[in-house]
């Protein structure tokens, strides 16, 4: 073992340590202080003479007599079945008083990058029973979809709901979830928990805690940790993983108070160049490869500062991740629950897993159809704001009714509302029909006549004559 | 390639810091290739400081340490060019993702060998030429049936000549040899380049055919040149990568370069999955006989990153060379940029704009002048066309990325954010964006489709710039308020907008447009035009004209393969409806 005594310097998280031997790039480090508790770190850069360490737990306490002790290994995780049912701290320490994991395998958290030609493309709907994403953004299995909300915002609901609810349909096949908690409250983790207890989810659950008030950096494990755990029971296990990861945006400051303490130079707003990849690591390690069963769906929660889509957190989530759900203040305002925006939001991946055999033959273009139709009715808003209501043609008047009951009716549910594809269609139909026939351009005449509610009457009618 | 030695070519590791690795102990040239650690992990000097060297590794440098071995080969960074590479798919530095799957699973590991192209398989040579002939670089020896779409031309080394003493013909594999020259260099199926130095031609000549894409609003608007350069800028999910996608599907090039440089690995699964199943309209056979991928994705090692759109051109200039008409779809060029930035920073080299290095301006107009329609070496006409997709930090285009690449580039294709999120489809914003080739390329329309082309072009444009400044006028006082003739040009705007401009690339049929029904298009919406006019001049109200019935077989007709019928019937009810029968 490779011990020294020759600290010289600590700066924030970073601590230096003059040295003779080598040591590894990347090397999981345990500093023991002179009270003799142990803090784990890792090599950030190594040189002859030199090594900068990053401290995960602080380094409150540590002075020149603590002990550095260079494992030679890195950071991995102690992986087993048994971890489900678990609640483990953002390092993978049992909290809940448990046994200790007895590792079938002990897994490096850094993960390696999924071989693009060892994937396949995420094709499977994942019924969630909340209208704006099973009608409009649609979640796929395989695929990593983040909420972008705010402070305030019922995005945990929205999660737990999901949780609760989502299945892929005539599979019969249940989610195992992990759940990883990145610098959020008490009291948030708690409603997590209660719920994983009360719906007897957390048997099927790995749970990861780093709470508000522990060490910042061991946030930036966090998600790596919960990651490689996902990792191992859907590939060893072919379980099919559901992974919250709440809040990304404390995983971020936790970055860009690591690149301030390195002193490097910043990029957008202080977080570092190298954010995009950083966060693509993590957000990467979802999907389904070739000839495994298990699959992994990512759905990491993001808070955004001061509701700004365009602040480098949510901006650069958004280049990675395959579409995102985004969360309105206004509509919350309204009382609108879940305060789905459908606008910017986007399901990249819908595409492939909705349609006939799928989901249902009209889905496609009737998502174009309500799409269109309540953009058209919220830029008619903001022209009565200006014009008054009066200015307005009555057709443009419907696509004002319009989108308000799209809100008030379509979008609008209980948080334990669990409706199914066709209710979400079905209803979505009966809102088009307050518009002329002669608008519904985005939809073919043929689902027109299948599905159009002033059709569907006639059909009844006519059947109800024939008998 | 003759190795050349430069000194001690062993020395160690001083320093390590993610993929920088400080040597000491040995000389390398600048961009020679080393081999870190007992691994060989693969890299490559980016600086030199002193008696130290600074090398940028491809790969994960987890557990290297100080005094781990360093090696140089000499070399700088080079790719296999030869038959095989069609239908392949590379990581950034021409390692093909299958061979690293047999070797590694389905993880990628480090330090994995792999030849760019199959070192095995035999090929069947034709030579062209014979016994006597005197070649020089570029001049095309024989050819191979690389796959079912494309002949390749089995071309002399650039930097070779001399009067041949042999040429065979047969089977050979590409490390055999075909032939011999009088002063001994030895012929073979294939050769060896440096990536980061241009391959050479003789002359660029001016880009005066179009790059014809299938997408009306960018044939007709913007159009891209065969050897051209364009840029696409937007924000997250604005259609930068289904465009490349269109663009590697449809456009009429005869060899596609697609490089997903640090984007999803899902895009690149879905190319994978897609491309062999895809006809490509010319030839009827799959797209994926004339492509090649390189996917060095977001989560794959930054330096190899970085060195992946090097890879993606000196594989198009190769195919140039052989007399093809190429298209390169960089995907995205910005985290190519970023790559740039990540190891600058760590170079400690002194920051430009927003963290980028000085040089980002330069290394972008040097990538994009790669592009071009050249004669080449062997005296063939060949062409490489690239198309950058940027990512603008908050969708902003004022960003040194996207500014810098729009001082290069000829073609602008800006996406819209807002259009983006009303569905409209591809959203490019059609005031912002520009093609300075558009001039250049009206003779040809002019020529090859019809005389009129051009003037429709420029209406529509017209009718789109009006309506902008119409709108400005609405969103004050409200659409009432305008004169009639206004409120139908608003109208016939929103046809173009509407049911020319809008293109949705998954629907079966209008996912692409031929240059004849883009043409019979623009032609049935100026009758509208006309039609409204003649109907104001009679005594229609805007109401009725904006109502008219026939006006929704107008927007589906484009829907439909045979799409000319239904076009001329829409216009027939909608000139009935208005002025009457028999007009
Ligand atoms: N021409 C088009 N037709 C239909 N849909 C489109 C088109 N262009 C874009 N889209 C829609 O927009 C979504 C996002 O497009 P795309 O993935 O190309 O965005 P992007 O600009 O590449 O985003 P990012 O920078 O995050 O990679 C697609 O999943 C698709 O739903
Ligand atoms: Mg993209």
């Amino acid at each position: 073992m490779k011990e020294y005594k020759t600290i010289t310097k600590v700066a924030g998280p970073l601590i230096f340590v003059e040295k003779t031997e080598p040591v590894g790039f990347g090397e999981l480090v345990m500093v023991t202080l002179p009270d003799g508790t142990v803090r784990r770190g890792q090599v950030l850069d190594s040189a002859k003479g030199m090594v900068v360490v990053q401290s995960f737990e602080g380094t409150r306490g540590i002075d020149t007599s603590s002990v550095v002790r260079f494992t030679g290994d890195i950071v991995k995780l102690a992986c087993s079945k048994d971890m489900l049912g678990r609640i483990l701290s953002g390092s993978g320490d049992p909290i809940d008083g448990g046994p200790k994991i007895v590792p079938e395998d002990r897994i490096p958290v850094i993960g390696a990058a999924i071989n693009p030609y060892a994937r396949t493309y995420p094709r499977e709907f994942i019924q969630t029973g909340i209208s704006a994403i099973d009608g409009m953004n649609t979640l796929i299995r395989g695929q990593k979809l983040p909420i972008f909300s705010g402070s305030g915002l019922p995005h945990n609901d929205i999660a737990l709901q999901i949780a609760r609810q989502a299945k892929v349909l005539g599979t019969g096949e249940e989610f195992a979830v992990i759940f990883a908690a990145m610098g959020i409250t008490h009291e948030e983790a708690y409603q997590f928990m209660k719920d994983f207890e009360r719906t007897g989810a957390l048997e099927r659950a790995v749970v990861f805690l780093n709470l508000a008030n522990d060490p910042a950096i061991e946030r930036l494990l966090t998600p790596k940790m919960a990651l490689t755990a996902a990792e191992f029971l859907a590939y060893e296990y072919d379980l099919h993983i559901l992974v919250i990861l709440t809040d990304f945006t404390n995983y971020c400051e936790a970055l860009r108070e690591m690149s301030a303490a390195r002193e490097e130079v910043p990029g957008r707003r202080g977080y570092p160049g190298y954010m995009y990849t950083d966060l693509a690591t993590n957000y990467e390690r979802a999907g389904r490869i070739r000839g495994r069963k298990g699959t992994i769906t990512q759905f990491p929660v993001l808070s955004m500062p001061a509701d700004d889509i365009t602040h480098p957190i949510p901006d650069l989530t958004g280049y990675i991740t395959e579409g995102q759900i985004v969360l309105s203040r206004e509509l919350h305002a309204k009382g609108i629950y879940p305060p789905i925006n459908v606008l910017p939001s986007l399901s990249r991946l819908m595409k492939e897993g909705i349609g006939e055999g799928m989901t249902r033959d009209d889905h496609p273009q009737w998502n174009d159809q309500m799409y269109a139709a309540y953009a058209e009715g919220v830029d008619l808003r903001g022209l009565v704001a200006i014009v008054g209501e009066e200015a307005l043609s009555e057709k443009d008047r419907r696509f004002l009714r319009f989108a308000d009951e799209f809100e008030r009716r379509w979008l609008q549910q209980d948080r334990y509302e669990d409706r199914t594809i066709d209710q979400t269609l079905d209803l979505g139909w009966e809102l088009l029909s307050m518009l002329p026939e002669a608008e519904l351009v985005k939809i073919e005449t043929k689902f027109i006549e299948k599905y159009h509610p002033a059709y569907r009457k006639k059909g009844a009618e006519a059947a109800e004559e024939a008998a | 390639m003759e190795v050349e030695t430069v000194g001690e070519k062993v020395g160690e590791v001083y320093r390590v810091s993610g993929p920088l690795v400080v040597a000491e102990g040995f000389k390398a040239r600048m961009y020679d290739v080393c081999k870190v650690g007992e691994e060989g992990l693969l890299g490559e000097v980016v600086g030199l400081a002193g008696d130290r060297l600074l090398v940028q590794v491809y790969e994960d440098t987890s557990g290297i340490k100080p005094g781990d071995k360093v090696e140089g080969t000499g070399m700088p960074l080079s790719i296999d060019l030869g038959p095989g590479i069609m239908r392949s798919i590379y990581d950034g530095i021409q390692r093909p993702l299958p061979v690293m799957k047999e070797i590694a699973g389905d993880f990628i590991t480090r330090g994995i060998e792999a030849d760019g192209i199959d070192m095995k398989a035999k090929w069947e040579f034709n030579p062209v030429l014979k016994k006597g002939d005197n070649v020089k670089g570029g001049e095309i020896l024989g050819t191979v049936q690389e796959t079912e779409i494309i002949e390749h031309k089995i071309l002399v080394p650039p930097d070779v000549s001399g009067t041949i003493t042999d040429l065979y013909s047969g089977s050979f594999t590409v490390q055999d040899t075909i032939g011999v020259l009088d002063n001994g260099t030895e012929l073979r199926l294939y050769h060896r380049w440096p990536v980061r130095i241009p391959r050479p031609y003789v002359e660029k000549l001016p880009p005066v055919i179009p790059l014809m894409t299938g997408q009306r609003i960018f044939d007709t608007l913007f159009p891209m040149a065969k050897g051209g350069t364009g840029a696409i800028p937007g924000g997250f999910g604005t259609g930068k990568t289904v465009t490349q996608h269109q663009l590697a599907r449809w456009s009429d090039s005869n060899v596609i370069v697609y490089v997903g440089c640090g984007e999803r690995g899902n895009e690149m699964t879905e190319v994978l999955e897609e491309f062999p199943e895809l006809l490509d309209p010319k030839t009827g056979k799959p797209l994926m006989e004339r492509a090649t991928l390189v996917a060095n994705t977001s989560n794959m090692p930054v330096a190899a990153r970085e060195a992946s759109v090097y890879t993606g051109m000196t594989i198009a200039e190769y195919y140039r060379d052989m007399g093809y008409d190429v298209a390169v779809q960089a995907d995205s060029t910005s985290r190519w940029a970023e790559a740039m930035r990540e190891m600058s920073g760590r170079l400690e080299e002194m920051p430009g704009e927003e963290g980028y290095p000085a040089y980002l301006a330069s290394r972008l107009a040097e990538f994009y002048e790669r592009a071009g329609r050249v004669k080449t070496l062997g005296g063939q006409i060949g062409s490489v066309s690239v198309v950058g997709a940027v990512s603008p930090p908050g969708g902003d285009f004022s960003e040194p990325v996207t500014q810098n690449t729009l001082r290069i580039v000829k073609v602008f294709w800006a996406l819209d954010t807002k259009l983006a999120a009303r569905r409209h489809f591809p959203a490019i914003n059609w005031l912002q964006s520009y093609s300075l080739y558009a001039e250049t390329l009206a003779e040809w329309f002019r020529e090859n489709v019809s005389p009129e082309w051009t003037e429709l072009r420029t209406w529509m444009m017209e009718v789109l710039q009006e309506e902008a400044n119409l709108m400005e006028i609405v969103m004050l006082v409200g659409k009432d308020a305008l004169p009639e003739v206004q409120r139908i040009l608003l109208e016939v705007a929103r046809y173009i907008r509407e049911v020319y401009l809008s293109q949705y690339a998954y629907h079966e049929v209008d996912t692409y447009c031929s240059t004849q029904k883009q043409y019979d298009m623009m032609k049935a919406i100026k009758e509208l035009d006309d039609i409204f006019h003649k109907a104001l001049d009679a005594g229609k109200t805007i109401d009725e004209i904006e109502n008219v019935e026939g006006r929704e077989d107008f927007a589906r007709a484009k829907f439909s393969e045979d799409y000319k019928p239904l076009l001329d019937e829409a216009v027939n009810k909608i000139r009935n409806a208005l002025l009457g029968g028999g007009a």
